[in-house]
């Protein structure tokens, strides 16, 4: 039998197309390659029946609100030994406009990755010298919660580069790693099949600009890692321990990745 | 956790029909859920939610467990008289809640131009 791949001409061609694979399998995790193309980002709220929709609107109704309002008064309420409120020594919470939209980042003490959470929790051991704040407990919610609504409407723009880097690489390496019993990646549903049906809900894009938000399944405000956790029990993975530093490598991808969304708060989900 | 939020009209007018909003942060635990020990959460719902007018009962509900967490009650009624609005609410572990409002019923003709 005659194979045209004998011919001179054809075996150079079947290299070149050998090394040109050979560079496209290998890209996704050398490169900060986007999967979603920054102007098709959508907000979970696009995927949001219209009477979530309305109820996020809502200023008043608005079920954040309470756990709003609570953190906006923790701010200002002395605790520990030290006995000083956050306004003590950041002033005014308005001031902390923007802070919420650039993070998680590296706290350059530790060289760890913080999400708001952690910050929060680490301000009230060294400097407020008061009692610790379990995850997800109400009072960190509520004060995160806070701080973030005055970034309310401003684009996310994590920072990636200098000490973020190996953190980014690791949470785009999760990103794209199929896990669990499903064997599935973070980017199977919501970089491939995004807007398409998972049982009955929409299936969204999985961006993170609206939290901590109001969660109507879960009736209170949670984080981005209990909602990260609960994708986890969908895929049927095994779950880090709370506050695990994959986890919060995993949410600087997501920021990175929906960067430029607006943050909401407070929001509201199904 | 005793925390409220009421949204009512700047302004009423005698004769308006205005709407009242409270909205009420409580778990309303039905009773029926675990939590993630797998102890049973013991049922802790409002029972019983009142509003008076000057102490005449103007509003009254009496939810179950088949009301959400953090519930939104949503009424009208027609303004008459101001004077001092009191909401009051008790759930299954007697916990007591209580919202003032003072409001205040502007007369018909004050803010309404002559022949309307």
């Amino acid at each position: 039998m005659q194979s045209i791949a004998s011919k001179p001409v054809f075996s150079w061609l079947y290299l070149l197309v050998w090394f040109l694979a050979g560079v496209f399998i290998a890209s996704p995790l050398s490169a900060q390659q986007r999967n979603i193309a920054l102007d098709k980002l959508q907000s979970g709220l696009d995927f949001s029946g219209a009477e979530v929709q309305s109820l996020q609107a809502d200023e008043f109704a608005n079920p954040g609100n309470i756990s709003l309002d609570t953190g906006n008064k923790l701010w200002s309420k002395p605790d520990g030994k030290s006995n000083k409120s956050c306004q003590s020594c950041h002033g005014d919470i308005g001031r902390m406009k923007g802070i919420s939209a650039r993070y998680p980042a590296v706290d350059k003490a530790s060289g760890k990755l913080f999400n708001l959470e952690d910050r929060i929790r680490q301000c009230r051991s060294k400097n407020q010298k008061a009692s610790e704040w379990p995850y997800e407990s109400d009072e960190l919610i509520a004060l995160s919660l806070a701080v973030t609504s005055t970034s309310r409407g401003m684009p996310l723009q994590a920072q990636i580069n200098g000490a973020a880097k190996s953190h980014f690489e690791n949470g785009q390496r999760i990103f794209t790693t199929r896990q669990g019993q499903m064997n599935l990646a973070c980017t199977n549903c919501h970089d491939q099949h995004y807007g398409q049906k998972l049982y009955t809900d929409p299936l969204s894009q999985g961006q993170p600009n609206a939290y901590p938000l109001y969660r109507i399944d879960w009736q209170r405000v949670v984080s981005l890692e209990r909602r990260l956790r609960f994708c986890y029990t969908g895929v049927r993975a095994e779950i880090p321990p709370w506050g695990h530093s994959d986890m919060r490598d995993l949410s600087l991808y997501l920021m990175w990745r929906g960067q430029g969304l607006l943050v909401e708060a407070p929001a509201v989900r199904k | 956790m005793a925390s409220a939020r009421l949204q009512i009209p700047p302004r009423v007018t005698q004769g308006d029909v205005f709407k009242i909003r409270l909205l009420v942060n409580h778990p309303m635990d039905s009773g029926f859920l675990r939590d993630i020990d797998g102890v049973l959460i013991q049922r802790n719902v409002i029972r019983h939610l009142l509003c008076t007018l000057n102490g005449r009962e103007v509003f009254r509900v009496e939810p179950t467990t088949g009301v959400s967490a953090n519930p939104l009650f949503e009424f009208y009624l027609r303004a008459t008289e101001s004077g001092e609005m009191l909401f009051r609410w008790v759930d299954d572990k007697a916990y007591i809640g209580e919202l003032r409002h003072n409001l205040v019923v502007e007369a018909a003709n004050a803010s309404k131009p002559s022949g309307n």
